[in-house]
Parts: structure tokens; sequence; C-alpha cells
């Protein structure tokens, strides 16, 4: 490639980080040039977003070195970050929800000025300017007032505020509607006209290639390509980040003829999503397809009775069924694996049995409700076995798993309920690729056992790779379903477009 | 792997160890003390001592059952004292003290039903709705006595044999403690219905997504530890032939230092019974033989607060190794 200007705005050569036995990076490198827009593509899991922390002094490097305009810099904290003019612009939103957007907005600026007081009404017109290009939003609104996409229009104006000049952006057009991503994008092109180096998040091959001049990709924590984005096509950019075939990642897919329904859901309606109706059949891995926040979770909570008050019309195996609360859905065989294991999956500070045990302590307890140690112990191994844990003894405590184990002891709580039909939410997400292949293996083995599969799944190649069948959900609403030879990631992104969903509603 | 599994179960053992330790330091306490005072290892000594903190002993369970389910109790001192006069003025009025005592402690079980309430049903913070209660028992007991205290020397001795008699040589104030000690610590480690008090200390998200009724199981603890406070108070009444309004200020930061040491943690899912005794225990010992060796009161507070800090401390450098050892 060509290498032009005498020295990049910024290059990580060779970073490398572990957390714990799990290598998140083996050697991350980028090279930016002031005043272009530079992609970074990977999948999720490939470590892009272990290197843009480290860049901004989240995370510290086992090895490698940062240097920004050719000096070798050390990036202690996120402070140290904004001194050297490092903006990040996190995926996950990071608002006081209680305080107004204009002091969210200057936020980073007031902990860095000396002075004591807030401006108050400065404060406020100063707001104003930041967002004017972006949005018409008032600044004096408390920021939990606002929607999500207005809310990642505030997290923007906050990075704009610092003056950098190394601006990150982890996949801000997530939450955006296309009006809102566009208005970015043009923010973006006018930043970068200044000379301001940008790097961007992406793994949408049109937004890449529309406005990024170069791109670098990253698979398994490895560095694998950079090109400039004339010179190279996306299925090029495709290859590199998947880098194997697909087909033979995945257990093979259900053939024969449709069997028996197990569960069936009719006009379900609730927080965030309307008349959504569909069925499981005995055999199939259903998919969940759509971007972030489009109700896919919101389904699968509101059936199983975990959030809010749906109403749906549910049947399983023929039978109506009316579910009270999750502990009645449990009873009656549905459940449900929560996308964020650490929050609300497992225990982390209890032993693995005692996880295992605690959908259902009856089955572990002998009369008067007295808890059996050894049963409950033999239990979790028994099911540990099956599902190939790798644990010393049952007794250890959850938090000294690997992401993957602990994920698989989240999996063996459900299991061990002998379920007849479980959803899940993002299934194996911070999971290594080994654990993760072991994990899909589970699936399409306990889906070949009878047990209804439903797989919530933000990876397209997840969704194309282990399900039978993708149902898209778009702004709460059921927009397509695709199978065989339809199930393709445009397809799907065509389906997940906000707006794909605007003639349903009529 | 292996490694770390190892380096993990060594201090999960040293941690499991955490009642052995308490045990040592009260060992050398007693040991040290035995030589420092004549009056130390004497029946009467140690009788007054297991005395002064059997039946906040008691108070301890409920409030370290509480603490694991991930809630606190500000308001025991007060609605122990509250049981003492309510059964007091009943008695007074000329209920049967036996039957006063049912009904004072049902009245403290209503009390933790309506903090329960305030903390599940409304969605109040613990530590606010128990302040709250605190002040208001407190406020009950002045009203209901005027502020002073009832003198109950009409009492049978049938009903104050339970705070001054003796079963062979063990006092019954003893006897409750020890049994109540011996039922919960069985229940909390053994049963399911309080395996689901951990469950929802641990994690209260993670156990609402097992299907277990988190809400629930507050509203229980909530409410057992304001039971336990009753039946604490009908005892210091009947070791007291009196009730006195002002009985227990300042109780609960004792019991919560107690649990505290014992190994409980103010977020909830750790803690046992075992460890909560000995925690206090070692509190009352330490008073006690501050008190032989005529330290002034106002080093006593100072020595016990640093007691407590130093559990602490040593808790959260055990759990932050713990964390970096296991997180592979």
């Amino acid at each position: 490639m060509v290498i032009m200007s005498p020295e990049p705005l910024l290059q990580l050569r060779d970073i490398s980080k572990s957390f714990g036995a799990v290598r998140a990076l083996r050697s991350g490198q980028l090279e930016l040039r002031a005043g272009e827009i530079h992609a970074l593509a990977g999948e999720n899991g490939a470590g892009k977003s272990t290197l843009m922390n480290i860049v901004d002094g989240i995370l510290q490097p086992d090895a490698g070195e940062i240097l920004i305009d050719g000096q070798p810099v050390s990036v202690d904290s996120p402070a140290v970050a904004q001194g050297l003019g490092i903006g990040f612009v996190h995926q996950e939103i990071a608002l006081c929800p209680e305080i107004s957007v204009a002091e969210n907005i200057f936020m980073a600026r007031t902990a860095q000025s000396r002075r004591r007081l807030m401006e108050g009404h400065a404060l406020v017109t100063a707001a104003q300017e930041v967002l004017a290009p972006l949005a018409y939003i008032d600044p004096r609104l408390p920021a939990g007032a606002l929607s999500i996409s207005q809310q990642q229009l505030v997290e923007i104006a906050k990075a704009l505020t610092l003056n950098c000049r190394i601006l990150i952006f982890d996949e801000p057009t997530a939450a955006l509607t296309e009006h809102e991503a566009q208005k970015l994008f043009s923010i973006m092109r006018d930043l970068a006209a200044r000379g301001i180096g940008i790097i961007y998040i992406s793994h949408r091959m049109a937004e890449i290639f529309e406005n990024c001049q170069r791109v670098t990709v990253m698979r398994d924590g490895q560095h694998v390509m950079t090109a400039d984005t004339s010179d190279v096509t996306p299925a090029d950019v495709v290859n590199a980040m998947v880098g194997r075939k697909l087909d033979t990642l995945y257990p093979p897919k259900l053939s024969g003829p449709r069997q028996a329904e197990i569960l069936r859901v009719e006009n379900a309606s609730g927080h965030c999503f309307r008349d959504v109706s569909f069925s499981v059949y005995r055999g199939e891995i259903l998919g969940f397809g759509g971007l972030i926040g489009a109700g896919r979770t919101e389904i699968a909570r509101g059936i199983t009775r975990l959030e809010g008050d749906a109403k749906a019309c549910v049947h399983l195996e023929g039978e109506p069924v009316t579910l009270r609360d999750y502990a009645d859905c449990i009873s009656k065989g549905v459940v449900y694996l929560s996308e964020d294991r650490k929050g609300d999956g497992v225990f982390l500070d209890l032993s693995i049995a005692a996880n295992v045990s605690a959908l259902d302590l009856r089955r572990v307890a002998g009369r008067f409700g007295v808890i059996d140690k050894r049963r409950e112990a033999g239990m979790a191994q028994e099911i540990g076995e099956t599902l190939r844990l790798k644990a010393a003894s049952m007794a250890h405590r959850v938090a000294s798993l690997s992401g993957g184990n602990q994920q698989k002891v989240a999996l063996a709580k459900l299991l061990a309920v002998h379920p007849r039909l479980i959803f899940l939410d993002e299934p194996t997400r911070g999971v290594d690729v080994g654990a993760k292949a072991e994990i899909h293996a589970i699936l399409r083995n306990l889906a070949e056992q009878g047990v209804g599969i439903v797989v919530i799944s933000s990876e397209m190649p997840e969704l194309i790779g282990l399900c039978d069948r993708v149902l898209v959900v778009s702004e709460g609403y059921l927009t397509g379903e695709l199978s065989g030879e339809d199930l393709t990631e445009k397809n799907i992104m065509t389906l997940a477009a906000p707006g794909a969903g605007a003639g349903k509603r009529t | 792997m292996i490694a770390t599994t190892q380096h993990q179960s060594l201090l999960s053992r040293l941690f499991g160890a955490r009642e052995t330790g308490l045990v040592l330091i009260i060992m050398v306490l007693f040991l040290a003390m035995t030589f420092a005072s004549p009056h130390f290892l004497t029946w009467t000594n140690m009788r007054a001592m297991a005395m002064a903190f059997s039946v906040e002993a008691i108070v301890v369970v409920g409030m370290t059952i509480l603490l694991i389910s991930g809630g606190i109790d500000l308001s025991v001192g007060s609605v122990t004292a509250l049981a003492m006069v309510i059964a007091g003025l009943l008695f007074l009025a000329g209920v049967n003290p036996w039957i006063a005592s049912l009904i004072a402690i049902a009245a403290c079980a209503g009390i933790g039903a309506i903090m329960g309430f305030f903390v599940t049903v409304v969605g109040l913070h613990h530590f606010i709705v128990t302040l709250a209660a605190m002040v208001i028992a407190r406020g009950l007991c002045l009203l209901g006595t005027g502020g002073r205290p009832l003198g109950l020397f009409e009492l049978p001795d049938s009903f104050k044999w339970i705070g001054i008699g003796s079963i062979g040589p063990i006092p019954v104030a003893i006897v409750v403690f020890l049994v109540t000690v011996v039922v919960f610590d069985f229940l909390l480690r053994r049963t399911t219905a309080f395996r689901k008090v951990f469950y929802t200390g641990s994690n209260e998200r993670a156990a609402a997504y097992s299907g277990i009724r988190t809400k629930r199981v507050l509203f229980l603890t909530t409410m057992l530890c304001s039971t336990l406070c009753g039946v604490a108070g009908i005892i210091y009444m009947a070791r007291f032939g009196s009730a006195q309004p002002t009985f227990g200020v300042g109780m609960e930061l004792n019991v919560i230092a107690a649990a505290v040491i014992g190994g409980a943690s103010l977020s909830g899912g750790k803690g046992s019974i075992l460890g909560a005794i000995l925690g206090a225990v070692l509190l009352s010992l330490v008073s006690s033989s501050l008190a032989l060796l005529n330290v002034s009161v106002y080093w006593q507070d100072i020595i016990r607060g640093s007691i407590l800090l130093a559990a602490v401390t040593f808790d959260h450098y055990l759990v932050k190794r713990r964390a970096a050892g296991g997180r592979a």
C-alpha cells in the first residue's frame, strides 16, 4: 500500500492482550492517517473493541507499541487518552440519565477544566451549537428522557466537544435510523476534512465502502489485512473477516420434512413488539435476526413472562397454556438463556453445583426441602459432562471459569429442568471460537433430541450457519421468514432495516 | 488452567476457614485475658458474658439472613424495645404475659411485613425504609410509656424463668439462643427455601431469571429479622422485669458489625450463622475484657470500630485476590 505522509497520526504495532486464558488480541495492528476515515472490520470477538479500548486507555496492553505522530506513548487511562486528543464514542451508551443533555455533553470537559463552577446558561447555548448539525435535541432535557438513537447522538456530540485529533466510533449506527446515520456520516466527512483521523468500527459493508478511504480487517485477535476501499470488493473484506468456509464450522442442518409443532405463539404484543406470531417445530433450530434493539430480546422475555405484561396466545405441543410468571413458565418447560451472562445468567459468587440446581431445587432436595449436597453435585457433574464443562470440581465458584465454561454453566442450569423449549439470547457472546463451536454442536444435539431451540443472535454468520429458519424482527414487527437458499446476510439486512416493517403496520 | 484451579481451591479453603480464624483469635484473646485478670475465668463472669450477648445474638441470626438476601435492617434496636413495651403494656392491662408476648412478637412480625411491603412492592431501598421504621418504632415506644420504663414486678416467676431461669446449669436464655443458632444454621445451609436467600442476595436478576420470586424472598427475610427481634425483646423483658423504651439504641450497628466480621457482605449473597455468632462472641469478649481491664468506655468504641474495619479490609483483599486469580 501507499505510505506517503511521513508520520501517520496513530500507529498500533503488535498489540496483544489476554484475559486470563483467553487471548483476545494476538497482534493488533493499525495505522491511521490524519484526515482519513478508516474502517475497522471483523466479526464479534475479533478483537476490535479490545484494541480500541487499549487506544483509549481503558485497557492496558500486555505487549506492543502505540505511536502518535511517530512518538511512542503510553495511554494509562482514559484521562491520558483525552490529553492526547483521543475521543471514543462507545457502542454502549454511558450517559447520566438524571442530568441534562448539556451537562452530559460537557461532562468530560468539566472534569478537565480548572473552573469550579458550572457555566449554566452558557452551557446550554454551547450544547445547542454542538447538537445542531446532528439533530434537534433540547439540551435542557434530562438525558434519560431521550430515545436510544437520540442518546447515541448525544454521545457523539460529547466526543465532538473534546477537540480530538483521533476519533473512534464503535458501531455508532447500530442504534440510529438511516436518516440519522446519513447526518453522522456527513459530520464525519467534515471532521476528516479538518485533518482529524477517524476510526470507524462496523461490519456493514455498504457503510464502509461508501464512507471510508481504507479498511483494516481483524480476525481472532489478529490483523488480517489493510487496504484502500477502492482496491478491494466487499466480498474480499467479508472473506477476510470470516477467513474460513462457514459451512465446516457449523453442525449439519436439519433435513427431512417438518415435524410436530412444539410451541405456537399467536398475536403476541408487548413492550417494544406488536402482533408477533410464530411456531417452533421439533428438530429445528429457529433463529431470530435483526438489529440490536429491534425487539427480539423483548419478544423472548415477554413470552416467558420475565419482562412486561405481554399479551400472547401460547400453545405448547398443541395445548393452549397460560404462563403466569417465569416460575410457571419453567414448570411448563419453557426456559430463557439471558444475553447478559454475568448480569443475570449465572451466580458468579456461588458454586457450579448451586448454579445448576437454581431453577428447580426440588430436584436435589429430599423430604422437608433439605438439600442433598451429593445429589446436587452429582446432577451438576452429569450435565457438566454432557456439555464438556471444564472444571476441576463442582464446588468451585463460577467466577473462576472462562467465559465459554460460564456459558455452559448457564446452559446447564436450564437443562437441569429438562426443558421442552429454550430461548437462547446471544448464546455465544463473549465466548471463544472453540467453545462457540461446542455450544453450536450442543444446541443441534438438543434439537435432534426434540427440544425446541430458539436462538436470538446479532451475529450473521451464526444465524446463517446454525439456524434452519430465521425470523427477522424490525422495530418490533416480524418482517419476514428466511430459510434454505434465501437465508443470506443480504436478505436478513434488507428485512432488518428500519422501515422494513412499514407495510405490516397498516 | 490447572494451576489456576489449585490456586483457587487453596484460597477458597482459606476462606472457608474464616470461622476457624475467628475461633483462633477468640482463643488467643481468651488465654490472654485469663492471665491478665483473675476475675476473667470465673463462672460468674463467663455466665454474665454469655447472658450479655446471647439475646442480642438471636437478632444477629435474623440480621445475617437478611444481609445474605441483600437487605439490611436498621430498626432492630427499636423493634426489640417495642416488643418489650407492647408486651409490658398488655401485661399491665391484665393480659396473660405469655399471650401478651405472642401478641408483641406478632406485632414485630407485622412491622417487618410493613417494611417488606415498602421494599418489595413500593420499591424503596431497605436502608431508607428501615431507617424510617427505626425512628417510628422508637417513637411508639416513647409514646406508649411516656418515656419512662414500665416496672413489671408482678410478672409471674414462671414467665421470668425464660429470662433468668436455668435448665440444669445453663441459663434458659442461652438455651434459646443455642437452639435458634443450630436450627437456622441448618436451615440456611441445607434447605431449598433458604438456598433461595443466597440466590437472591448473590444476584437478584439472575435469581429472577431462574424463576425465583425474589421479592417474596426479600419480604420474608425482612419479616423474619423483625420477628426474631420480637423474641429477643420478650427475653430481655423477662430478664429485666421491666420494659425499657430506650433499650437497644445503637444495637443495629453492633449486630451488623458482628455479621460482617463473621463473613456477611453488605452486597448480599455471602455469610453464615456460625461466622456471625463468632463475630458477636468476639465483639462481646472484647467489650467485657476491656471493662475488666478498666479501659475507658470511649476506648472500647474505638477498638470495636477498628476490629470491624480490620475484618472488612481483610475481606476486601481476599475477594480482590480471588477475583484476580479466578478470572481465567
